[in-house]
């Protein structure tokens, strides 16, 4: 068997849904607008990229939980651990209320990993399954994740869930089980393809616009752009940790 | 004064076959709980998202630093040549190597994946603390077999000094490694502290020594072997200034806390309204482990009272099993402090004073971690010389005169 | 010593205790693996030749693996998804066999050569379109796709 013999059976894969995703880019503006920062299936991620989000808390809805939504919908979390007590069940993306001790303002947010530049879960794992990929993105490579949770001690933002029973009829592209640790992975999969992690592209279906994803080394990016104009804090600034995922309006 | 003679003992009593089994079944019990807590997953243990380290790394990270403290005397006989520890300096190998394996065994049976413990030992990942104290750890039993051999095996006496001196380095780096677990931890209120490294040094001191001082009285009462007043006495006063230097550490470590603003709200749950911890603190750790075994072994009455040396050391393990848990159950139950000056909530338990309510399963674990301790060195003093015949003060003390 | 008698009866017993594995597992041709839904191309059954990818599959899934989830490479060659996808099909009435079950592809060998794998701990033992229909009826209050309209 000739290895061109497979290579064009993938291609004529590939060329079908390049098609594919050509005729979907052709209807919404937004889809034309994340077909900007694809890759193609064969690139690896690049140190030329740095993925992050941009979260206003002032067009956060305090009741919407739709980022939450999408996110358990997109990585199969929320529903299959059914022995787990609630104290022990995974969340990736929570909804956070705060409330200024002094002021008594209050404010809504979602909180996930934030990628960090110098995460302090890369750094305890001993034996390197916490890891962060060239462009940023902070996750778990369960394969050789032992289950000791040194990362879960070490996270600013508990962001980390452990998993602490059986699962089956994981997503193909959200694998998960028994005895690893799991976290917010920014949508790998969907960035990888060009699209926006299921979280942002379910907060701005609902009209809210709160969060922004983008590459934070071009410059020309939206997000880049508005963190130069409007600026963006990050959380437990103090840690000097340089999050990908930045708010404003803190 | 005398050459030691070192004899295994007996060991065919009906009393040390039960011992064995005892210490046995808690062994077997442990493999069963761990079986139990892998078979389903960690749901059964009363571990979750919020306490992640549980009762297992209690009794783990104890005896991972006692291992370290039981080699004091067999580093003051070879570091610091004192002859008068020279004769229970293979005893103290012996015992530094069997709690290091208890430890070992609970940390390992209690991961989420322990099938991939080849991964662990295979591939390291050198900025994590982690990483390097499994170097640590293996090194340990490495250098101090090759220490406890240099000892044995009379030709090769010679070498027991440069031994000694690598072990003893060894230990303290181990032992810091392992409170550098947590002093590493930027990210929590309860740590992040450079003091948790020597702080863990001094109390692998005292923890190991009381362990060691009750094997040493349990084995020499049990065999009939005469243990004299000098040795006693050296061990006991020794075993008093660690557990001062331990009182010293934890003052000088909330003190240093109390004076930022930024660590009052953990402070203050730790030490006035944290409920159960603020309960251990005071009356577990501070009162039963640390000012009356000082008592105890001060005291000129029960000071040399066999019994009384054994209660305080019995308290002092207890004690420090107390404060193992002060430190890494109470230091999780604080909340994360994402927002400073705000109040957070959220349905990830954000903002709350997380509770954990230990299984019978997590504690099984942790008392087998004991047990094979145990086990390990009944069967060892049997098999092989380990023990001195006499401790009687004139096989021990050059300058002992009747 | 021993006679020759005993000697025979020993030698007797001990060809017998040999010859009793293979006696009854006499007529047992190995494993049977279910058919693939569909060759992999008009002159290959299989993306690799049959004998190269049933001694080496593991490896190519290895180095797939650390591809994706550590570099991000997402194209379909040697993805355990996609030999998922094809080789896990349904039997007559439209069931699927789950791993562990002798009828599921990955154990109908690996039952057999008492091998054990770590894969579907955290991975799909279905095709996804099996697993949707299945995560949906297990769950009734699980968000599955396009819940939000």
């Amino acid at each position: 068997m000739s290895n061109s013999n497979h290579t064009n059976t993938y291609r004529r894969k590939f060329l079908a849904q390049s098609a594919a995703v050509a005729g979907l880019a052709i209807a919404p503006g937004i889809i034309l607008n994340q077909v900007a920062h694809a890759k193609s299936d064969a690139d690896k991620a690049s140190s030329a990229n740095r993925w992050g989000m941009l979260i206003d808390t002032n067009k956060c809805n305090k009741g919407c939980t739709d980022c939450v939504t999408a996110c358990k919908t997109e990585n199969a979390w929320g529903a299959g651990e059914t022995h787990s007590s609630e104290e022990q069940q995974a969340q990736w993306i929570r909804k956070v209320t705060i409330t200024d001790k002094q002021t008594g303002h209050v404010q809504s947010l979602p909180l996930m990993c934030q990628h960090c530049e110098t995460a302090p879960c890369v750094d305890v794992c001993p034996t390197g399954a916490s890891m962060k990929r060239e462009d940023g993105i902070v996750q778990v490579d369960k394969h050789i994740c032992i289950g000791c949770r040194y990362c879960m001690m070490a996270c600013p933002y508990k962001a980390r869930s452990f998993i602490h029973e059986k699962l089956e009829l994981q997503k193909p592209t959200a694998p998960r089980g028994i005895g690893t640790v799991e976290s917010c992975n920014m949508c790998a999969h969907r960035v990888d393809k060009g699209q926006d992690p299921a979280c942002v592209e379910a907060c701005s279906n609902a009209q809210h616009g709160a969060m922004l994803f983008g590459d934070l080394k071009d410059a020309n990016s939206a997000i880049s752009i508005e963190l130069k104009k409007h600026g963006g804090e990050q959380i437990r600034a103090d840690l000097g940790l340089n999050t990908g995922v930045r708010y404003q309006g803190l | 004064m005398k050459k030691a003679v070192f004899k295994q003992i007996d060991g065919n009593s009906i009393n040390y076959w039960m011992l064995l089994a005892l210490l046995g079944s808690f062994a077997l019990a442990a493999v069963g709980a761990h079986f139990y807590m892998e078979h389903g997953g960690h749901y059964v243990t009363g571990m979750n998202n919020q306490i992640v380290w549980g009762l297992p790394h209690v009794f783990a990270v104890f005896l991972i630093v006692a291992a370290s403290g039981a080699l004091n005397v067999a580093s003051i006989s070879s570091v610091f040549n004192k002859t008068a520890y020279k004769p229970l300096a293979p005893l103290s190998t012996l015992v530094a190597i069997a709690l290091l394996s208890g430890g070992l065994m609970v940390l390992v049976l209690d991961l989420g994946r322990p099938d991939r413990l080849i991964v662990a030992m295979t591939v390291y990942n050198f900025k994590s603390i982690f990483a390097w104290n499994m170097i640590f750890y293996n090194g340990f039993f490495l250098i101090v077999g090759i220490y406890a051999w240099t000892m044995l095996q009379r030709n090769l006496n010679k070498y027991s000094r440069i031994a000694g001196f690598t072990a003893f380095i060894w230990r303290l780096a181990l032992t810091t490694g392992t409170g550098s677990i947590f002093g590493f931890l930027v990210a929590r209120q309860a740590y992040d502290a450079a003091i948790m490294g020597p702080m863990f040094v001094v109390m692998s001191f005292s923890f190991g020594l009381a362990i060691f001082l009750l094997i040493v009285m349990a084995t020499y009462k049990w065999t009939d072997r005469p243990l004299g007043d000098a040795t006693f006495n050296r061990l006991k006063n020794l075993l008093g200034v660690f557990v001062a230097g331990v009182l010293y550490f934890v003052v000088a470590q909330h003190l240093t806390n109390l004076y930022a603003t930024e660590h009052h709200g953990v402070e203050a749950f730790i030490l006035r309204d944290g409920g159960i911890y603020t309960q251990l603190f005071w009356y577990g750790q501070i009162i039963m482990g640390g000012l009356i075994p000082l008592a105890l072994i001060y005291h000129p009455t029960t000071g040399k009272s066999r019994t009384a040396i054994s209660i305080a050391s019995i308290l002092i393990v207890l004690g420090g099993l107390i404060q193992m848990y002060v430190i890494i159950i109470g230091g999780q139950a604080y909340p994360l402090e994402l927002f400073p000056g705000k109040e957070v909530s959220s349905s990830f338990f954000d903002g709350v004073v997380n509770s954990y309510s230990p299984t019978l399963a997590e504690a099984l674990l942790g008392i087998g971690g004991f047990a094979v301790t145990l086990f390990m060195v009944a069967f060892a003093v049997k098999i092989m010389k380990f023990l001195p015949e006499s401790l009687a003060d004139e096989a021990v003390d050059p300058h002992h005169s009747k | 010593m021993m006679s020759f008698r005993q000697f025979a009866k020993h030698l007797v017993i001990l060809v017998g205790l040999t010859a009793l594995p293979i006696l009854s597992n006499a007529g047992d041709l190995g494993p049977t693996p279910p058919k693939a839904k569909m060759n992999f191309s008009d002159n290959s059954k299989c993306v690799k030749p049959i004998a190269d990818i049933r001694r080496n599959h593991m490896e190519l899934l290895k180095h797939k693996r650390d591809e994706t989830m550590r570099e991000g490479v997402r194209t379909k060659d040697n993805s355990l998804v996609e030999c998922i996808d094809c080789h896990v099909t349904p039997n007559k009435k439209g069931e699927y066999a789950r791993f562990g079950e002798d009828e599921h592809f990955c154990s109908s060998c690996h039952n057999y050569a008492a091998v054990n794998v770590d894969c579907f701990d955290c991975h799909s033992d279905l095709p996804e379109d099996a697993a949707k229909i299945l995560r949906s009826s297990n769950n009734p209050h699980n968000m599955t796709e396009g819940g939000k309209k």
